[in-house]
This record gives structure tokens, C-alpha cells and sequence, in this order.
């Protein structure tokens, strides 16, 4: 398949995964044409393009697939400096540290929001509060990083702002599904400074998810985990 | 870049530590090491890596770099003059990252599995056996995964060289065999023969004394 512009992104709307890739288009200025994907049922699209990747996002561009959110991301900064934008910093230390943080959200706050959404009543606080001290480290991050700058990459979105800030959405709707407060603004002051920017941004705000659609999404999950222990991974799919 | 102080710190079994080695001998980057107890945790490793408190730590002038691919790319971006370590197309780069990516979570995830003892060791074999397929598939026409040298996928894949073998071996597991995946196993002899990989691996005996103690 071929669009208009040469580049398509294959995804689910609630990914945050997905969500990382849209962003960091529309950052650049690059059009794309978008095919949603259902999880349940893998597409041709998906299961064609690329049979190594077996899960969204994938980014197609000129007939070359790519997954992995964070690899795309750092491809699409690779190649379009057309409108001048840098996603990464310059600096290699600079990088260095956007990497770990964000691997950091992958390694650790990721798959702790997971494990919330399908743990038992009387695990969940004993997660959330692991999920707490995570965010607290992400506000020393954020305050030593930003330098008082509006985002993690200074005056403009940057990489880690990508990383962590599609995961808000994700963060909202867990702690909505499992009715608890993630985020303590009297702990994370500044991140919930930064993540209001960051949502509303003119190359974020149409991008991620509304929050009740979300959260039915999650809602099957947390079914399906449920129903079908022998499952053993996200999102507790029959194998395929 | 000059004499600038590199330090490592690091565990001499450690398969991340000597990826970090690895890319600094193929660099020709002169560093300090040292050998961290993780019994007994030096504060200068709760110093620099206090998120993770684990190593490879590298230190630049001072400054802390966590985490082993995060550390490989520093060094490829900072020292730049001298061989590259990630191909410089925007595709291959991003095949190569996702090669690392591949390794370092789908198939470490596999060798723990492997690793157990109970009912989750089969299916921690047979998701190891797709994953060799994998790159089994990834090394035809290649002599490494880097191409005609060695790059940041054979560093990465350091553990599929050698800690993979020795752990098969343990636990009675015949699964890497010429047999099963010719290509791979033929990437593992060019790469332990590899001057730099001879000289900064642990050799493979005193590995598997090692991990008998530890009682793996």
C-alpha cells in the first residue's frame, strides 16, 4: 500500500506506543496516512509489512517497515529536518540521559500500570505506591533536566516529553479503571505543570486518546486477564 | 577526544558490563576499570546510578552513563572520529536498534525461562528456539549482524556468544546446535575469535565455574 505522502503508521488508538509515533510526525510536519488496527484480529496490513513485528506501531515509509515506538521515534528524527525541528538533543550526554529516562518509562512505569490494571484488590496499593515513588523520580528528573524550561527537552518537546508524556493518558485511565489517584500533585508538582502543556500542545492534543474510551479498553483487558489466567502476557489475547 | 577520564564500573561476569568494554576497545578509548562487589555496593555506584543501583556505570569526565545500550550509543555519538558502531543509514540505524531492542528484551525474557526449573522452563525453550529462528534468519549473507564487522547488535548479542551457550549447557538443554541453527553458531565461533571479543570476554570455562558456584 502506498499513500499519499509515503508514510503510514499502523497503530491502535490508546497505544501509547502509537501515540508516540503520531506525535513525533506531527512535531516534524510530516502527513501520514493512519490504519487502525484491532488487536484481536491482526490485520494483513500488519502481519504482511513486516513478520518480525508482530504488534503496533509500525511505521511504514516507502515500503520500509519499522516498529518499536522509540526506535521510530529516532528514525523520523533521523530523517525529515525539513521544518528544522530536533527531537533528541544535541548533545550526546544530553541523549544519553533523554534514553535512560525514557527506558526508564518503558522498563519500569509501564509495566507497573499493567500490572495494576490486572492485579488482585488487595495488591493494588502496594503497586500504586510503587508507581508513586517512580513519578517522584521522574519530577527530580523533570527539575533537573528541564532547567526551569517549559518540557524535558528544554523550550520544545524532546524526546523524553514523547516517551512519558504519551503515557498520561494511560495513567489517567488505569487509575480511573482502578478508582485510584495516581498522580499526588502535592508530589509531582512540576510534572503536572509539564504534562498540562505537554496534552495540550497543537502536536499532541488530537492525538491521544479520550480518556472513557480508554478506559473500556482497559476494561476488557482486565476482563480477559480475569477469564483466561493460563494467559500469561498483555493483552491476554488467544495465541494467534 | 583527547585523554578525557573514562571509568567503568562494572562485574567481570557481567554480560552488559562487557558490552560496555567491547565498545570501548573497538574504539580504542582508554579507560579505568573497576570490579564492583554487588554484595557489597561501593557508594560511588549508589552515587552515580542511585535509580537503578546496577551496573555497567560509565563515567565521562565525571558524569554517570546507566545503562548498557544507552552507554553504547554515548560512546558511538561521543567518539565519533573513530570506527562507528551503529550503520549511519537512517533504516539500517533503526534495524540495528531494533535488533539491540530484540535481544535485550525478547530473548533474555526466553533465557530466563529457560533458566527455571519447573513447568515455565518448556515454554521458556520454546519461546527461546523462535527467538534463535529469529536471528538465525537475521545472519544469512552476513558474516556478523554489523555486516563485515562486528556493530552494536553483535555487542548486544554478546550473551547469545557466550553466557546462552554456558547456561544450555548447565541446565542440559541441547538447543544451540549446528544442526538446529547453522548460521548462528557460525557467528559465534567468528565472534569469539574476534581479537577484541577474545581479549575482553570471560573465557568459557572459568564462566561455567562461575555460574556452578553461584548455583544457577
Amino acid at each position: 500500500m502506498v499513500s499519499k505522502s509515503g508514510v503510514t503508521v499502523v497503530g491502535a488508538f490508546f497505544s501509547p506506543f502509537v501515540n508516540r509515533v503520531q506525535i513525533a510526525l506531527n512535531l516534524k510536519s510530516v502527513e501520514f496516512d493512519y490504519i487502525e488496527e484491532t488487536l484481536s484480529s491482526k490485520s494483513d496490513v500488519l502481519l504482511r509489512c513486516n513478520p518480525i513485528c508482530k504488534t503496533v506501531p509500525v511505521l511504514i515509509h516507502d515500503d520500509k517497515s519499522i516498529c518499536e515506538s522509540l526506535v521510530i521515534v529516532q528514525y523520523i528524527d533521523q530523517v525529515w529536518t525539513e521544518n528544522g525541528y530536533c527531537i533528541l538533543p544535541s548533545d550526546p550526554y544530553d541523549r544519553a540521559v533523554a534514553r535512560f529516562w525514557a527506558a526508564f518509562v518503558d522498563d519500569k512505569m509501564v509495566p507497573m500500570l499493567k500490572e495494576l490494571i490486572v492485579a488482585p484488590e488487595e495488591g493494588k496499593a502496594a503497586i500504586k505506591e510503587r508507581i508513586g515513588e517512580g513519578l517522584v523520580l521522574l519530577e527530580e528528573a523533570f527539575t533537573k533536566i528541564s532547567e526551569g524550561k517549559a518540557y524535558f527537552g528544554g523550550n520544545n518537546i524532546g524526546y523524553l516529553d514523547i516517551a512519558l508524556g504519551s503515557c498520561l493518558e494511560f495513567i489517567k485511565a488505569t487509575g480511573k479503571l482502578c478508582g485510584l489517584e495516581l498522580v499526588e500533585p502535592a508530589k509531582t508538582p512540576n510534572l503536572v505543570g509539564w504534562a498540562a502543556r505537554f496534552t495540550s500542545n497543537e502536536a499532541v492534543k488530537n492525538v491521544l486518546p479520550e480518556i472513557d474510551r480508554f478506559v473500556e479498553v482497559l476494561k476488557r483487558i482486565q476482563a480477559r486477564a480475569k477469564a483466561f489466567p493460563d494467559r500469561k502476557s498483555w493483552p491476554y489475547l488467544p495465541p494467534q | 577526544m583527547g585523554d578525557q577520564e573514562v571509568k567503568l564500573f562494572s562485574l567481570w561476569a557481567s554480560p552488559f558490563g562487557k558490552r560496555v568494554e567491547i565498545a570501548l576497545k573497538i574504539k580504542g578509548i582508554k579507560y579505568e576499570y573497576f570490579e564492583e562487589d554487588l554484595s557489597n555496593k561501593s557508594s560511588e555506584l549508589l552515587k552515580y546510578n542511585p535509580v537503578h543501583k546496577k551496573l555497567p556505570v560509565l563515567l565521562h569526565n565525571g558524569k554517570p552513563v546507566c545503562e548498557s545500550l544507552v552507554i553504547l550509543e554515548y560512546i558511538d555519538e561521543t567518539w565519533k572520529s573513530e570506527r562507528s558502531l551503529l550503520p549511519e543509514d537512517p533504516y539500517a540505524r533503526a534495524m540495528a536498534r531494533f535488533w539491540a531492542k530484540f535481544i535485550d528484551d525478547k530473548c533474555i525474557a526466553a533465557m530466563w525461562g529457560a533458566r527455571k526449573n519447573s513447568e515455565g522452563q518448556e515454554e521458556g525453550i520454546e519461546e527461546l528456539t523462535e527467538h534463535l529462528k529469529t536471528l538465525e534468519n537475521e545472519l544469512k549473507g552476513k558474516k556478523f549482524f554489523g555486516g563485515d564487522e562486528i556493530g552494536l547488535v553483535d555487542i548486544t548479542a554478546d550473551l547469545i556468544a557466550l553466557w546462552l551457550g554456558v547456561l544450555l549447557e548447565l541446565k542440559g538443554i541441547e538447543l544451540l546446535t549446528k544442526e538446529k541453527f547453522p548460521r548462528l553458531c557460525e557467528w559465534i565461533d567468528d565472534y569469539l575469535d574476534h581479537q577484541i571479543i577474545k581479549e575482553t570476554l570471560p573465557d568459557r570455562e572459568t564462566y561455567r565455574d562461575f555460574l556452578l558456584k553461584a548455583k544457577f
